[in-house]
């Protein structure tokens, strides 16, 4: 009996691979032993994946999500500073290029008052001086003309006394040179 | 040759404590979701590296697929949602690896799966609405007469929402493993086979590197319904109404 069982399994080890399989997903025999480590497993699994996989993940994409949406925040308000920076610099530009206008206009006014000043008392001086100048020529003049009576009457007698040899009587001289001029 | 449905055999490990290889990679899905995602968030950058955008994207097609079924008070399932997808997308994508054990090609699993987003959705939908959830098989604007057909129908709908759910994701991970094995076994046969027909063994080549592509995006996909799926039927535990 003994050789009988071994016998058989003898023969049967060699056609266990071949023809004693049947089809294994409906072997119900090994259904339990399935069942009981997918159990075990698949709550491991879930276990560890809610408690330690999915929040670190999710924690990551989330910081990522507010990191963006804070340097989004950060960078609209630096824009509008830098608006703010710019329309104060605008205005502060505008006051000043006003002022400058102002100040020049104000130096402009004031030297043109001054040179006005300056070219007043310049032509009142110059006309001063023609005055002064025009009447030294006329004193000059009239002296000068004084004078013509004199050398008139001294030419005459000199020429008279070069053509007669005797020098005329002074108020004959006199009277000629009125009659001439008269 | 081996049978193309022996890569779907339950091996024991500890048979004590009924540890199994699909335990195995239930554990070691489980751990690759985890250590990967603790890793990739390891610096808690502000500008992420490739890993921990990896998974942010993750996380935000998850967050946003759950949004945009729920609104924003399904967040509270965001975690649940999260493991399922995570995990069944990871059980899907360890499959694809060759000799590795796929954990979501046995219908108990899905079908495990699928009850828990069932179960889930019944108990919230009670806690919340009361009786008012039953509203959810009673259609607004039916005719009087109409209505126990339509109570019938809905009724049935709701009750075969878990079985669409697991025998979806189950079907598609068995087919595509099955056809993969035996295009690979086909290479072999036809190299064994000798002669004319060894020059034959590239096509089956061919074909299996084709469907290795096309079983990624059959892996990635099937995670994406069940979990858009799940989303639509935690709506209605949410809103009820019709």
């Amino acid at each position: 009996m003994a050789q009988a069982q071994t016998n058989h399994a003898t023969t049967e080890a060699p056609g266990g691979a071949h023809e004693d399989i049947g089809f294994p997903p409906f072997e119900t025999e090994t259904y339990a032993g399935q069942l009981l480590w997918l159990a075990i497993t698949f709550v491991v699994l879930y276990t560890l994946l809610s408690r330690l996989v999915l929040p670190r993940l999710g924690g990551i994409i989330e910081n990522r999500r507010a990191m963006i949406a804070t340097d989004l925040d950060d960078a609209a308000a630096m824009k509008s500073r830098a608006e703010e920076a710019g329309s104060a610099y605008e205005k502060a530009l505008a006051e000043a290029k006003g002022r400058a206008q102002a100040l020049a206009q104000e130096t402009r006014s004031k030297l043109a008052a001054e040179s006005d000043a300056k070219r007043k008392a310049l032509e009142a001086d110059l006309n001063q001086r023609l005055a002064e100048s025009e009447a030294t020529i006329t004193a000059k003049k009239a002296e000068a003309m004084s004078h013509v009576d004199a050398i008139a009457r001294d030419t005459a007698s000199a020429i008279i006394e070069r053509l007669t040899g005797k020098a005329p009587a002074p108020q004959k001289v006199e009277a000629a040179l009125n009659q001439i001029k008269a | 040759m081996a049978s193309p449905i022996e890569q779907f055999q339950i091996k024991p490990i500890i048979p004590v404590i009924n540890f199994t290889n699909s335990s195995l990679f239930m554990i070691g899905a489980a751990a690759v979701i985890v250590g990967g995602l603790l890793f990739a968030t390891r610096k808690r950058a502000v500008v992420p590296g490739r890993a921990q955008s990896v998974a942010e994207v993750l996380h935000d097609f998850v967050a946003n697929t759950l949004v945009d079924a729920t609104g924003k008070e399904g967040m509270k399932f965001f975690p649940l949602v999260f493991s399922l997808f995570m995990f069944v997308l990871t059980a899907n994508l360890l499959g694809m690896i060759p000799g590795f054990f796929t954990v979501t090609s046995h219908i108990i699993v899905t079908f495990a799966l699928a009850l828990l987003v069932i179960g889930t959705v019944v108990i919230y939908g009670f806690m919340k609405h009361g009786t008012h959830f039953l509203g959810l098989f009673v259609p607004s604007g039916v005719p009087a007469w109409l209505l126990p057909f339509i109570v019938v129908i809905e009724l049935i709908s709701f009750l075969s929402r878990p079985i669409s759910l697991s025998l979806r994701l189950f079907a598609n991970m068995l087919a595509g493993h099955i056809a993969l094995k035996v295009f690979a076994g086909f290479v072999v046969a036809l190299l064994g086979a000798g002669g004319a027909l060894t020059i034959l063994a590239p096509l089956p080549l061919l074909m299996a590197v084709a469907l290795m592509a096309l079983e990624f995006l059959v892996a990635a996909l099937q995670a994406y319904v069940f979990t858009v799926l799940t989303c639509i039927y935690l709506n209605d535990a949410l809103h009820p109404g019709h």
